[in-house]
């Protein structure tokens, strides 16, 4: 296990570079500068902004001495917030983005198992119908329409919760929550389905009725564990993809998160700032997806086997 | 308020989902919203548009950045917040000599650092010959070229600071020199790239025309307004408290200014309607009108010191004939675009700058004549649009740029008939093309820094950097850059602006579109925000009063 994990690492590395490499290139190719602005920069401004920020050197060069830093884990200044390092402001967002992510996935997995637990338990009745309806709903459903809509009705109207913020006002974090999770919880909805109406026709399961036993029991303490496994395996990269993917969330609640610096970094042309936060979500991707890997591993005899045999 | 999701080992998942779950609805309840609990402490919660980039004077360059400076520091002189006429501010008194070239400030006796510290013409003197070092890569140097010599000292032409206009005579006297007469040089005083620095607190945390060194975060940053820096929470919120030590402290009624980054409008809408704002930065297009038909009062809407214009490219063959841009010029309907497409109380434009800029009117030089236009572009040989080559609109994305530009489009079409495109580009990208000039036509704005015809005149001159038409016109320049400056009266150089501006719109290198007015929804409780043409808010001055009381 150890050196599938130590292999998989090694992997990462050319990824890495990869990722760095073909960003730094995408930033610096894309129109407009970090200090284009509305009102004219005259050349000596400009010229005194670029020294600073090492970029009147060569475009080698400028690549070169940005890996140095990465390796040494410093991801360099912000060009758009002078004074803040990437580091700093990474270290400032991700603690939100990654409550809001925690949430959203005990949501997502709540709401998510327990509509497709029901649905299976009846497959192809009202039973079924319902919870995976909402559930299809739920994922075409993008946040950018869930949440000014929840806002609307539990914010505006019913006035029973903040419309914005996190953690200034007592219950700001539902609603986000609720609005992220929901297109994560329609996926498990269907995969914890799919997993429990294959393992609700194993022969233990058949066994259990028979010593009848009540369906509660079944499902609860002996389906649901195998039945799961397919969730597991979703869990690792859906929460990296949390992680990536709240910007909208974190724009419509004004949440000070990673994603709006991310996305904010984009259209200011902060080339430190993307290739930050571009490394940094690579790197999270690749250690989700390598848990979960491990985890499925740990789970299923028959890959440990594999795994084995590879390594002897 | 923080959940700890408690879990047995063996338990499901979903058990932990549920308690948090549980635990975030038990947080909410009937709860006091943010403006109600204001307004019984003290406390402002203001919409500020984005998170700031910098809280040095001499570095933002921005609006929101504007108005949390300006509750922070103060200049030598502040300005009435309705009339926006000079009042003393960290001066209390100040001479001008006959010429007009020599001004004189007392600095008030009683002028204090939030740190206790005093302060004095010495602080001034200091403060701007570090924002005038190009190291430091101030935006606003320019601010201070009215000063003697101060253009070329930032440009190196001189290397000895002591030829600058700029000198502390003693404690409290500060001499400022000028190149020419400007009759706009004290409100520029009350721009934040003209305030001042505390010297140890910069000199601490770095060199002193190093750029972004910590020296204004809170907790280091030392300064001298009505409020100091208490909080800054990346992209959450800015938070300043009453500066005891401000030689007014007793007039200033708030106790505490919050600073949200609100870059959503519509969020920051809904923010007000939840009561957790007094204040919003802007107003959603499509919400002015609800609040008009509900007769609203929390609706404020004001002119603003700002020109909305499409730029010609100068460099375009078929741009090129006056006739053309003339004809242009005259088949939009401006009246309509403000009315019926954009609804804020716009003010239609024909000239560059806004009319009545501190006593200044435009000239025009043309009006909404359709039939005049169409004769216009038959004689420079497009009649009735014939052979006329496709010309492109280009604005940066946005929702009320793409309304203009198709209603323009609309218009040309018709009444013209002409072919025109519309091209949208990401912002950074539209300003790369255009101030390389690659466009045809594009859609740009002018906010005034201080309110003086010169501020939107002077961006036309030949070659100038925000010019970016390729319009070049000799004897503008000699009406802007010589004849103005040495103007012995107010009015002979209004007269003088007014022949610079009428070659401006004889030639039509722009099209003049509306005058900006500034939108915002303000809390009935909050007195004294300002309605001023500068949009510029003294948090001073600013109360708190609910109804009830």
């Amino acid at each position: 296990m150890l050196k599938f994990a130590l292999g998989r690492l090694l992997q990462a590395i050319p990824v890495l570079l990869v990722v760095i490499s073909m960003t730094f290139m995408l930033v610096h190719s894309a129109p407009g500068g970090p200090f284009s602005a509305d009102k004219a920069v005259p050349a000596e401004v400009l010229a005194a902004l670029e020294a600073q920020y090492n970029l009147d050197q060569p475009l080698w060069r400028q690549y070169v001495s940005y890996l140095g830093d990465v390796l040494k884990g410093d991801l360099g200044p912000s060009f758009k917030y002078p004074g803040r390092s990437v580091n700093e402001l990474i270290a400032s967002g991700l603690p939100t983005t990654a409550e809001l992510g925690l949430y959203a996935m005990l949501v997502a997995v709540f709401i998510g198992v327990l509509a497709g637990v029901t649905a299976s338990m009846r497959p192809n009745t009202l039973q079924d119908y319902v919870p995976m309806s909402a559930a299809m709903i739920g994922i075409c459903m993008p946040s950018f329409l869930l949440g000014p809509l929840l806002v609307l009705i539990f914010g505006i109207h019913l006035e029973w919760l903040p419309v914005s913020g996190w953690g200034q006002i007592p219950g700001d974090k539902i609603l986000p929550a609720i609005t992220l999770g929901t297109g994560y919880a329609a996926y498990i909805a269907r995969l914890s389905r799919g997993g429990m109406l294959e393992v609700l026709s194993q022969d233990y399961i058949r066994t259990a009725r028979a010593k009848g036993l009540p369906e509660f029991v079944i499902i609860g303490k002996h389906a649901l564990r195998g039945g799961l496994v397919p969730v597991v395996a979703f869990l690792g990269p859906a929460f990296a993809g949390l992680l990536g993917g709240s910007f909208v969330v974190e724009t419509i609640f004004q949440i000070p998160g990673l994603g709006r610096f991310y996305v904010q970094a984009a259209f200011n042309r902060d080339y430190t700032m993307i290739l930050g936060s571009t490394v940094f979500f690579a790197t999270l991707i690749i250690l989700f997806n390598l848990l979960s890997d491990m985890l499925a591993i740990w789970l299923n005899p028959k890959l440990r086997q594999q795994v084995r045999g590879d390594a002897e | 308020m923080k959940q700890s999701p408690l879990r047995s080992k063996h338990a499901p998942m979903s058990v932990g989902a549920a308690i948090v779950f549980f635990a975030l609805l038990a947080g909410c309840g009937e709860s006091e919203t943010n403006v109600q609990s204001g307004n019984r402490t003290g406390t402002l919660h203001w919409g500020n548009a984005a998170e700031p980039q910098a809280l040095d004077p001499h570095i933002a360059t921005g609006v929101p950045e504007h108005h949390i400076i300006g509750a922070l520091m103060e200049g030598l002189v502040v300005k009435n917040r309705d009339t926006l006429k000079p009042i003393p501010g960290m001066a209390k008194d100040w001479s001008i000599s006959d010429d007009g070239l020599v001004y004189t400030f007392t600095i008030r006796g009683d002028a204090r650092w939030s740190n206790g510290d005093v302060l004095n013409a010495h602080d001034f003197a200091w403060s701007w010959w570090r924002a005038l070092q190009p190291k430091l890569g101030n935006l606003y140097a320019y601010m201070y070229f009215p000063i003697a010599n101060a253009r070329q000292y930032y440009q190196g032409d001189i290397e000895d600071f002591s030829e600058v206009g700029i000198v502390a005579i003693d404690d409290l006297t500060l001499e400022v020199t000028l190149e020419n007469p400007t009759p706009y040089f004290l409100q520029l005083l009350d721009h934040y790239s003209l305030f001042p620095v505390h010297r140890a607190t910069i000199e601490q945390h770095g060199e002193p025309d190093e750029r972004g060194t910590r020296w204004t975060y809170a907790g280091n940053m030392v300064s001298n307004g009505a409020f100091k820096l208490t909080e800054w929470e990346i992209n959450r919120a800015v938070i300043v408290d009453k500066n005891p030590h401000y030689y007014a402290s007793d007039d200033v009624r708030l106790n505490r200014v919050v600073f949200y980054p609100t870059e959503n409008q519509t969020t920051e809408e809904r923010m007000f309607r939840a009561g957790q704002l007094h204040y919003t930065d802007d107003v959603p297009i499509d919400k002015i009108e609800t609040y008009r038909a509900a007769k609203n009062p929390a609706l404020k809407i004001n002119p603003y010191l700002g020109t909305y214009f499409y730029r010609l490219n100068m460099r375009v063959p078929h741009l090129q004939d006056s006739r053309v841009r003339r004809a242009l010029a005259m088949t939009i309907d401006r009246q309509l675009i403000t009315d019926k497409v954009l609804k804020a109380g716009q003010i239609p434009a024909y000239a560059m700058t806004p009319p009545n800029t501190l006593g200044y009117y435009p000239p025009t030089t043309f009006s909404f004549d359709p039939a005049a236009a169409r004769k216009l572009l038959a004689d420079a040989g497009y009649p009735n649009g014939d052979g006329f080559p496709v010309t492109e609109i280009l604005y940066n994305t946005n929702e009320a740029h793409r309304k203009v530009a198709i209603a323009i489009q609309q218009m040309w079409r018709e009444h013209l008939n002409i072919e025109v495109q519309l091209l949208n580009q990401e912002w950074k990208v539209y300003l790369d093309s255009e101030s390389s000039g690659d466009y045809q036509i594009s859609r740009a704005g002018w906010i005034g820094d201080y309110v003086d015809p010169n501020n939107f005149l002077d961006m036309w001159l030949c070659g100038g950097g925000n010019n970016r038409t390729g319009w070049c016109n000799p004897e503008y320049d000699r009406l802007i850059l010589e004849q103005a400056p040495s103007a012995a009266t107010e009015a002979e150089r209004h007269a003088i602006f007014k022949r610079a501006e009428t070659i401006l719109l004889e030639d039509l290198p722009v099209l003049p579109i509306y005058t900006y007015t500034s939108k915002h929804l303000v809390h009935p409780s909050v007195k004294n925000v300002a309605s001023n043409i500068l949009n510029q808010n003294y948090f001073r001055d600013i109360y708190l009063q609910p109804a009830s009381d």
